[in-house]
């Protein structure tokens, strides 16, 4: 019966070959190390906040008079809206967490580099729209820091040259963050996730496309990749149970770790709390934005720090393959740009003291100069190392990939002569 | 699974196969019980499932009408000559005896819910009309005529005191 089915599908739509093809036999390189396992981790992280997002706005208000209250009223009345509303506060944060080190093992990997510049260009979209859609979600709670999150964040347009002021009054639709801005905020935070579920099906394309990259950084010969199915739906099945019990461990003993007390408080545009702090996940961006000591300065410096990383598959001069794993230049470079970062995020975090602020300063001089040096630092690298011989292992991996090369290009010739 | 055929004792892979998806489709099914559970009346519109009524202020041949669960409640202090005619008689759609409609025969109360297609009758002399589809009901809530298939209903109620009623 089931068999019939599908046949009679199968003759009007390609689902059995399709799920042959991308799920079932996809070649996955077999030296897949659990760092891979963030990106179907993501989709999850996607999925969860898409359905508990759902059954929120079943019972959420989107106007200035009833949106804390029925915060309350999904907390206190509605059944199991607790849960459902922890699940998408900490999953907001876990979603964050995931795609951070999706980004840093690309990095440590090099797997930003060709072929897969599309795959690193299309996630640099949905970092953007996943940060869009935390700051359009964080308004709706209507608590004090959701109204100054979104007054200091909306001001920043004010930096556009010449109709800055109208910008911002745009934005909002009223002279202040009020009524009309959490109604179109609401609107938007239900559409951008939609439009991140597009967007991944691009980055999956492009991924079924050019392949998943692999802890050596060489494409694979035929023999060294294994069927997706069963091997790697069990690892990130493995995985997935891993993360639930993390994400679990928040939402249900530390629901409240990641939000702030002071939005526990309705939104009040006469008082802006004494000590402001985005979430953490836009910490170091914060601090970037602060170090600046001005307001254009600081909003282009804030911009930059995200959209600069679209640079990397440019910046990265180096032909050697593996990213961090054979560069012992780049992997200093690497873990010295993690430690920044938390010093940015640590700098974001507090309150502005003179230290602090120079500390800030030093930190955002630092994070640009890891990108800007990058250049110059790959070739002096890949010179060393070619000077001193590069280690046994990699020029294995090297004549390896330089063989394969050669076998598809005969190939290809034979095909069109 | 691919390879199945292959291995050494494949009824014990198919065992843990099929177990692991078990689980998996227990986990599922558990996970999704609070978010159908959430689509369920919250706790504000359960506390709303009683309402009191004070009805000293309802005079004879007076009608009120208050909400019960969302619902319209008709409280009708009845003359004695609308007691006397509804006793008298009996609907002959849905036929019930006036007594088993009410506790006191001098209050009727009824959920002002035609039970055709679920629009509010409207009071008049005889009873109320059912201004959708010409439903007639009597003064103890019984159809007369149309096409409503069954008296309005009465809904559970008690006498807290002389005067005052707690429905639901």
């Amino acid at each position: 019966m089931i068999k019939r089915t599908l046949a009679w599908i199968d003759r009007r739509f390609p689902l059995t070959s399709f799920v042959q093809h991308s799920l079932v036999e996809y070649p996955t390189p077999r030296n897949l190390s659990y760092w891979w396992n963030f990106g179907s981790l993501a989709g999850i992280a996607l999925v969860i906040q898409i359905v508990t997002g759902i059954f929120l706005a079943m019972h959420y208000k989107a106007d200035v008079g009833m949106a804390f209250d029925s915060i309350q009223h999904i907390m206190r009345d509605v059944n199991y809206g607790w849960l459902i509303r922890f699940l998408h506060s900490s999953g907001a944060s876990a979603f964050f967490a995931i795609i951070y080190i999706h980004m840093a093992r690309t990095l440590y990997y090099g797997s930003y580099r060709a072929p897969r510049e599309l795959m690193w260009w299309t996630g640099q979209g949905l970092l953007l729209l996943l940060m869009a859609t935390a700051f359009f979600g964080y308004l709706l709670p209507w608590g004090q820091m959701s109204y100054w999150g979104a007054a200091v964040i909306t001001n920043l347009f004010r930096a556009t040259p010449f109709i800055g002021d109208y910008v911002v009054i745009w934005l909002r639709g009223d002279f202040q963050v009020g009524d009309a801005t959490l109604t179109r905020f609401y609107a938007l935070h239900f559409l951008f996730p939609f439009i991140i579920v597009g967007a991944v099906v691009v980055h999956l394309i492009a991924l079924h496309t050019v392949k998943s990259s692999n802890p050596s950084g060489i494409t694979l010969a035929a023999k060294d990749n294994i069927p997706f199915h069963p091997y790697f739906t069990i690892k990130d099945l493995y995985g997935l149970g891993v993360y639930l019990i993390v994400f679990s461990v928040f939402v249900f003993f530390l629901p409240d770790t990641l939000i702030m007390s002071s939005n526990n408080v309705p939104a009040n545009p006469f008082q802006t709390p004494t000590h402001i702090v985005p979430e953490w996940y836009f910490l170091p961006f914060y601090a970037i934005l602060r170090a600046v000591p001005d307001l254009a300065g600081g909003v282009v410096a804030m911009g930059l720090s995200v959209l600069i990383f679209a640079a990397m598959p440019f910046l990265d001069r180096s032909k050697i393959p593996g990213g961090a794993r054979y560069r012992p230049f780049y992997r200093t470079m690497f873990y010295l740009f993690i430690v920044n970062i938390l010093v940015l995020g640590y700098v974001g975090a507090t309150t502005v003291t003179p230290g602090t602020a120079l500390l800030g300063q030093f930190a955002t001089v630092f994070y640009f100069s890891v990108f800007l040096l990058l250049p110059w630092v790959s070739i002096k690298e890949e010179k060393y190392l070619r000077a001193r011989g590069l280690p046994a292992e990699l020029e294995t991996l090297i004549k390896d990939e330089e063989t394969q090369k050669a076998e598809h290009r005969q190939k290809h010739k034979r095909r069109h002569s | 699974m691919s390879g199945s055929d292959s291995v050494e004792n494949p009824q014990r892979r198919n065992f843990l196969g099929a177990i692991t998806t078990v689980v998996g489709a227990g986990g599922v099914a558990a996970a999704s019980f609070p978010f159908i559970h959430s689509m369920n009346p919250s706790k504000d519109v359960l506390a709303g499932g009683t309402t009191e009524v004070d009805i000293s202020h309802i005079p004879p041949g007076g009608t009120h009408t208050v909400a019960w669960q969302g619902k319209p409640v008709f409280i009708v202090h009845r003359t004695p000559e609308e007691i006397s005619k509804m006793q008298a008689t009996v609907s002959l759609k849905d036929p019930e005896a006036d007594e088993k409609r009410v506790q006191n025969p001098e209050w009727l109360v009824v959920v002002g819910i035609c039970s055709h297609l679920g629009c509010v009758p409207n009071r008049n002399a005889e009873g109320w009309l059912c201004a959708c589809h010409n439903s007639t009901y009597d003064n103890s809530g019984r159809i007369l005529q149309g096409p409503a298939p069954k008296n309005l209903e009465v809904p559970p109620y008690k006498f807290v005191t002389a005067n005052k009623i707690l429905i639901g």
